[in-house]
């Protein structure tokens, strides 16, 4: 079904609803802490019907599977991020802590400790918010921790709020392969990567806290995946502060790549634009602005930064401390430390199957000075670097993305909903 | 489904169980009580079995193998087929086969004491069925008591100790997983919607005893009058057997991948978002996992870099997520408690016999 479709279908079941039962006809499922609490929520999970409310008391839940959702339009609400404690560090199967695969679920007021995998996912989903709600490996930083906090993807109408991650040995905040996302008033820390935005159209980030991670906010767009050609995010209004913790990705993910010390780092993509920010502390670079690192197959993608903006951000001491390939070099090259902007230089790549390099890029980074590493072509090693140093570097004037609109209904009763500026 | 459908959802399904009822006054399977948007609480109630202890399928209800079966930690599993009077499937050269409303699947999951002793028993452990109802497909699952003489309902899952000796002789001890609704709806899913994965017409392209000598199996139900507009099962792609000797390593393994990996790992399954696809009709080969990168795998990959890299099991992250039992590493995800040793195996030596990246 169309994402309008969906809706409108949503809407005509609401009325539908409103008319033959009248609005006392939506539930809610109370489930307290105690004995056999796992089976007790997961029946609730299933017998919810739209519009129904799971209400999960105060308490400590110990859950050894995972968690689903598959209702369509189902609130689950507990008692609060420090008072409903889904406690998974007993967990014996399931890949996620709590699976979401109905439209419209609003996630909020719990906490997800310890899920050996994802905390939370939602995949394929048309509506969801994750609300108050707090996912935290307890023992810190670990390679061991599961992958990603919140992991909303292949989902539209994203609204992440009021929400804290810690220890994801990934992203704490990941969002992939979505459409019109809003996260924000959010705290990551202790994270590999803070906030992630990968393979997403439409997307704002303003007024998170991203620190002591190892990256604080990545835009990325990764090729041979379904959703491709990430483009019009905005990252703005952040504090993205001494992100100082030592990168624990395992090898192999594209996040083991990010050197320890990124403030925020865009990665390809298309219209992108990161202002107002607070960004201090972090030791590799400020802003890191490069084209994907690694060989590709698929023709359809496009590696390079395109129409990247960077202006107006609050850039305090970085850059002190590089830990990527030729960082100290560099560093003393450029005075000591690495100048607040990090750009590539690449600008140009070879599609799969053609011959000569093809590409256009424009840029506009004005928290100077810019050290460019004039890499030029895809795929060239960063031992090839010939940098240069110059106060901005500005190839025009770019146009920001709109707003992200989300529907009204996904917003808490009596606050003001749609994003800033 | 929204409130408003599940109305009129009920009205048709009442409806047509009704007219399948008239149709077919008979003892047997009871289509009206299948149709129902409400369960039945015990298996014995739709009467799919003439015996409580589900052993004789009812007349109508047909039994069925696959070429390559999904691993369920070494369980053995009996497949039926009902469809109401007069209905047929409509054959279907790609994904499985078109089953009409009214249509069911059903299939017990059991083990023998010991699975090496072919004169055996088995004790079933539960009993699944997929019922095609107007308002779409429904998964139950049917839970066996240790008797073996009722299946009770049990729509949140559970978990069930299971000890037997394999066919290896060796002594193992599980907890056997029975699905909640909705992590069948996990596996059974094409573009979000719940839907049967097994019977597709390749997979179905092989020989069953009915019991008067072994006969192709889509030849079968199309005499049968319950497969229609199929060409000659000779003119239909065949998926291979996994665990047959005389067919070559890739094609077992590609058929193995298919099946306990391909119905997620699919453009329109639940791990579409991978962009590993591993189902028998995907060709780009890095789809297929050969130097691909993982994607969202996080601590899963391992610390290696490539879903296959070719010559190398030991380097290759299929092979670590398929050997694995840790939650949140283990693949599939769901299904399984122990590795799948043979299946293991053979994927490695399928992965052994690629040629290495130049």
């Amino acid at each position: 079904m169309t994402r309008h479709g969906a809706r409108a279908c949503a809407i005509a079941a609401a009325i539908l609803a409103g008319v033959s039962a009248g609005p006392g006809i939506a539930k809610t499922l109370r489930v307290a802490a105690g004995s056999d609490a796992e089976a007790r929520l997961q029946s609730a999970l299933i017998d919810a019907k739209p519009g129904d409310t799971v209400r999960i008391g105060p308490g400590r839940f110990a859950i050894t599977g995972a968690l689903s959702l598959d209702a369509p339009h189902v609130r689950v609400r507990g008692a609060g991020p420090g008072r409903t404690i889904l406690s998974f560090d007993g967990q014996t199967s399931g890949a996620d802590g709590v699976l979401i695969t109905g439209d419209g679920a609003v996630i909020e007021d719990l906490a997800v400790e310890n899920s050996k995998g994802n905390g939370i996912k939602a995949k394929g989903v048309d509506g969801i918010v994750f609300r108050r709600v707090r996912v935290e490996w307890t023992g810190g930083p670990k390679a061991e921790n599961g992958a990603y906090g919140v992991y909303p993807v292949s989902s539209k109408h994203v609204l992440i709020e009021h929400v804290t991650v810690r220890g994801a040995s990934d992203a704490g905040i990941y969002v992939g392969q979505s459409q019109e996302i809003v996260v924000r008033n959010s705290e990551a820390a202790l994270n590999v990567a803070g906030i992630e935005i990968e393979n997403c159209y439409h997307a704002d980030v303003y007024d998170n806290v991203a620190t002591h991670n190892a990256g604080g906010v990545l835009v990325f767009d990764l090729p041979g995946l379904p959703q491709m050609g990430g483009h019009a995010i905005r990252v703005f209004h952040n504090r993205v502060v001494d992100n100082d913790t030592a990168n624990f990705a395992p090898k192999g993910n594209i996040v083991a790549s990010v050197p320890t010390g990124t403030g925020v780092m865009v990665m390809a993509n298309r219209n992108v634009h990161v202002f107002d920010n607070e960004i201090s502390g972090n030791g590799s670079a400020a802003l890191l602005i490069v084209a994907y690192i690694n060989a590709f197959k698929d023709p359809a993608y496009n590696p390079l930064p395109r129409d990247v903006a960077t202006y107006q951000n609050r850039i305090g001491r970085n850059g002190y401390d590089p830990k990527f390939d030729g960082g100290p070099i560099l560093a003393k090259m450029t005075g000591g430390s690495i100048p607040p902007t990090l750009w590539d230089g690449v600008t140009q790549y070879v599609v799969p199957g053609g011959a000569a390099p093809t590409g256009e890029v424009r840029l506009s980074l004005k928290d100077g000075p810019v050290v460019n590493l004039n890499l030029k072509t895809q795929g060239t090693p960063v031992t090839s670097a010939n940098p240069t140093v110059t106060p901005s570097w500005v190839d025009g004037e770019m146009t920001p993305p709109d707003p992200v609109v989300l529907p009204p209904d996904m917003f808490a009763k009596g606050r003001k909903g749609q994003a800033r500026r | 489904m929204s409130p408003g459908r599940t109305h009129w959802a009920a009205l048709l399904s009442a409806a047509l169980g009704l007219m399948c009822a008239a149709a077919a006054p008979r003892p047997g399977v009871d289509v009206a009580r299948l149709m129902s948007d409400t369960p039945a609480p015990t298996l014995q109630a739709y009467g799919l079995f003439e015996d409580a202890r589900g052993r004789r399928p009812a007349p109508g209800v047909t039994p069925y193998t696959l070429n390559t079966p999904l691993f369920t930690d070494y369980a053995e599993k009996q497949r039926y087929l009902f469809l109401p009077p007069g209905a047929a499937m409509t054959y279907r050269d790609r994904g499985v086969m078109d089953i009409p409303v009214g249509g069911v699947l059903v299939k017990t999951f059991g083990y023998r004491a010991d699975q090496r002793d072919a004169s055996a028993v088995a004790r079933f452990v539960e009993t699944r069925l997929l019922i095609h109802r107007a308002a779409g497909w429904q998964a139950l699952t049917y839970v066996w008591n240790a008797e073996g003489t009722e299946a009770v309902l049990k729509r949140a899952g559970a978990s069930l100790k299971v000890g037997f000796i394999d066919a290896g002789g060796v002594r193992r001890d599980i907890d056997y997983l029975v699905p909640n609704v909705n992590q069948c709806k996990q596996c059974h899913s094409v573009d979000g919607q719940l839907s049967p994965i097994g019977p597709k017409a390749r997979n179905l392209n092989g020989p069953f005893e009915y019991g008067a000598g072994p006969e192709n199996q889509l030849d079968h139900l199309a005499k049968a009058a319950l497969l229609k507009a199929a060409p000659n099962a000779s003119a239909i792609a065949r998926t291979p057997v996994w665990d047959s000797p005389s067919e070559p390593v890739a094609a077992r393994a590609r058929a193995y991948l298919d099946v306990n990996c391909g119905h997620c790992h699919s453009r329109s399954g639940f791990a579409s978002n991978s962009g590993l696809f591993l189902d028998l009709e995907e060709t780009d080969a890095s789809a297929l996992g050969v130097g691909k990168r993982p994607v969202a795998a996080g601590r899963a990959s391992g610390g290696l870099e490539f879903a296959i890299a070719p010559g190398d099991p030991d380097r290759s992250i299929i092979v670590h997520r398929m050997a694995s039992t840790e939650p949140g590493v283990m693949m599939p995800q769901i299904g399984r408690s122990v590795t799948h040793a043979e299946g293991l195996a053979l994927v490695r030596a399928y992965i052994a016999q690629m040629q290495a990246a130049p």
